[in-house]
């Protein structure tokens, strides 16, 4: 069998470079002066800048509030992924059936992707609002509790665990569908011709075989919670109410960009930046040990 | 060749006419970055058309940066990067950060040094007061206004009460609101909007009392916050004892109660006089009027409520030349002309004598008495309590006052407990800032 060779040696590394160039100026300098900014308390115009070493962590550190929206990342990263990797399994499972104007569907149901978080959040906005809502208006007639999210914590992480799983729904719905798809009929048949019924087949058949795009999605998920959520917080509840919704990516925002703390803000961010990498380091010594390829 | 020669002439007086007309017509550029977005947003740029076309030197160009945070920071960065906008409109809760930049130009400085005479003298004591420093003012007040309590006059009917005379205690507020639910008028009696600036930050100032120490952090940094003594917790426990009963309904941060009020829930809301202009669009279903600010009478004095909205700041760092242009708009936009119109237009408060003086000769006041609301909260000469409030990262701090309000609403907390948090956290903060800028 022939290798495939480049013919000059500098090509192989002119064709990544340009990823090398996005990866630098995009993800490791900014890291880089997050960390730098870590270590200094600086004033919103940045004409001063104190070198405080550690005390920004430290202070993060002695904080409870700041373990809240600990606490409150892995409530909301837990819910969204749970939630949006189990419907977008159930509807992909769906969506493999034989059915009339199948394509249709398949389409409708990668929708939602397509929505920005923001308006996403605009959207459940006017859906839910205690105010404004329909939602909660019809609720008044069905149920005689009040769904108040501006005063209830629990409804608030809810809401927003809902209305982040639902735009991201889509994605997992595409993986899963391809998946699904891949997977040899014959296998399936042979099992039942063997006696092995619907949910049987799932769990036996379906499901290891699927656990690859399982485990990517996972992940994928979760550091999409951690990281590319503050939209939606942004949009619906702020944080609020007292603070049940204030997740670590939100109050890096809020910190740095309302209260102009940069080096509190920075300090945030580089711990943001150790749990979710560490999170997937344990996920792929762990977990994936257990998936099929 | 001759011919190339002609040519060659040709071309060049070709170019001289294109390129003279030009160059005389080239008009120094102003940025002015603000944060007035729908109605407002084209309010400010009829006013910056108006500027544009009374003279042939200067062409302001205005940009809607997105909200006051996003303006403010969008400037902080530009600033960094040596490049910031000649004008920035910033909100009262940014006036400390501003102040102690190093990164600005004062507006009395400016104007001085340009030689642009402005009447200073002419402009309300409670608006200068809280933009000045030393007595000089540091930034131009642009767009100011103060809460004022707006009620549904068909609830307060239908409850048998005289739709001309809104409660201007507490205490009546209670009274009115539950006559107004026995009688079936609306579901809630009241909400409120901004609930730090309108619960505390004005209702402090209102009652004159101290917000916080060193005179609202006027004479120092090392400013801690007051609003956890005797009057917060008696203000915010009783917001706290009718949410329980419906007579108060929190409806959350920033204007979004407002449809609380305007779809008819709840007969009363307090809010910015700034949403005037808009509530006579947005409400048809029913007749409603305002009244002052709701005061807890005696023991306590009625001085009076402060202003909010944004200022002008002139930033440093642009070309010399260019400032004498920011001094001719700033000129401009004072002046009782554009002031009127800008007040007739938005609601924000006129804050010259000379404008209030010539909108009531017009009988504007009379006939739109919903526009004198806000002004005749500003008539007294400021206390130290009631100046201002001179607090760095002001904007964090409603970030920590508003979920402790929530946390005390939603009976997590009492008023005392909450509002000890509030103040515990945003010491802290301040802390923190007077850190950052220590002398």
């Amino acid at each position: 069998m022939r290798r495939a060779v480049f013919k000059h040696r500098g090509l192989p590394y002119l064709l990544v470079l340009p990823q090398i160039v996005v990866t630098l100026v995009f993800f490791f300098w900014p890291a880089f002066e997050s960390l730098r900014l870590s270590f200094f308390r600086t004033s919103p115009f940045g004409d001063r800048t104190f070198f405080v070493g550690l005390e920004n962590f430290q202070r993060l550190l002695t904080d409870p509030e700041y373990y809240r929206s600990v606490v409150n990342s892995f409530v909301f990263a837990l819910g969204v992924t749970a939630l949006g990797v189990g419907a977008g399994l159930f509807v992909a499972a769906l969506a493999t059936q034989k059915i009339r104007g199948l394509a249709a569907y398949r389409t409708a149901v990668l929708w939602p992707y397509g929505i920005a978080p923001p308006v996403a959040g605009i959207i459940f906005l006017f859906m839910f609002h205690p105010s404004y809502g329909v939602l909660p208006y019809w609720l008044s007639f069905l149920i005689d509790y009040e769904f108040n999210w501006l005063l209830k914590g629990w409804v608030a992480m809810a809401l927003v665990i809902l209305t982040t799983a639902w735009t991201h729904v889509g994605y997992n719905i595409a993986f899963f569908l391809a998946g699904l798809l891949a997977i040899p009929q014959s296998v399936l048949e042979a099992a039942s011709v063997d006696g092995a019924g619907a949910v049987r087949r799932f769990w036996a058949i379906v499901f290891p075989l699927l656990s690859p795009v399982t485990f990517y999605l996972v992940v994928v998920n979760l550091i999409f919670s951690f990281f590319g959520s503050f939209g939606v917080i942004h949009a619906v509840t702020q944080g609020g109410p007292g603070g049940a919704t204030d997740i670590m990516v939100f109050k890096v925002y809020k910190d740095g960009f309302i209260g102009l703390n940069l080096g509190s803000s920075a300090a945030q961010s580089v711990i943001l930046m150790v749990v979710v990498i560490a999170l997937t380091a344990l996920q792929f010594r762990f977990v994936e040990k257990r998936v099929t390829y | 060749m001759p011919t190339s020669i002609r040519r060659w002439a040709v071309a060049v007086a070709a170019l001289a006419l294109v390129a003279l007309p030009a160059d005389a017509l080239a008009k120094t550029e102003i940025h002015f970055w603000h944060a007035m977005g729908g109605q407002l947003g084209e309010t400010t740029n009829e006013l910056v058309k108006q500027f544009n076309q009374s003279q042939s030197e200067y062409e302001v160009k205005a940009l809607h940066k997105g909200t006051y945070p996003e303006v403010l920071t969008g400037a902080i960065a530009a600033y960094r990067q040596k490049n910031p906008p000649h004008i920035v409109q910033v909100f009262d809760v940014g006036t400390q950060t501003m102040l102690l930049s190093g990164a600005i130009y004062p507006i009395f400085q400016l104007l001085k040094e340009q030689e642009v005479a402005v009447d200073w003298a002419d402009f309300i004591k409670p608006v200068t007061g809280y933009y000045s420093k030393d007595g000089n003012l540091y930034s131009l007040p642009f767009n100011s206004s103060s809460p004022i309590l707006y009620y549904n006059k068909d609830a307060f009917k239908k409850a048998g009460l005289d739709a001309e005379k809104p409660p201007t205690t507490w205490k009546q507020v209670g009274e009115v609101s539950r006559k107004i639910i026995a009688a079936g008028g609306a579901k809630c009696g009241f909400t409120t909007s901004w609930p730090s600036w309108t619960m505390l930050e004005n209702t402090f100032p209102w009652h004159d009392q101290p917000f916080a120490t060193n005179e609202n952090g006027y004479t120092g940094l090392d400013t801690k916050l007051l609003i956890n003594g005797e009057f917060g917790v008696k203000h915010i426990g009783q917001l706290a004892a009718w949410q329980k009963d419906g007579v108060y309904s929190y409806g959350g941060r920033m204007g979004q109660p407002d449809p609380k009020f305007i779809n008819g829930d709840c007969a009363m809301l307090i809010q910015s006089s700034a949403v005037i202009g808009g509530f006579k669009k947005a409400i048809t279903k029913f007749a409603w009027g305002t009244g002052q600010l709701p005061h807890w009478g005696p023991p306590y004095k009625k001085q009076n409520t402060i202003v909010g909205g944004g200022t002008l700041w002139v930033m440093k760092g642009q070309k010399p030349a260019d400032y004498r242009g920011v001094a001719q708009f700033m000129k401009f936009i004072s002046e009782p002309h554009q002031q009127m119109w800008w007040s007739l237009t938005t609601g924000y408060v006129p804050i010259t004598q000379t404008a209030i003086k010539n909108l009531e000769a017009g009988y504007h006041f009379k006939k739109n008495p919903e526009q004198w609301t806000a002004l005749s909260q500003l008539s007294a000469a400021p206390t130290a309590n009631s100046r201002g409030h001179r607090l760095g990262n002001m904007a964090q701090l409603r970030d920590v006052i508003e979920p402790e309000f929530e946390n005390i609403f939603a009976g997590k907390k009492t008023a005392k407990e909450g509002l000890d948090a509030a103040v515990a956290r945003a010491n802290e903060i301040l802390k923190e800032f007077a850190a950052a800028h220590k002398p």
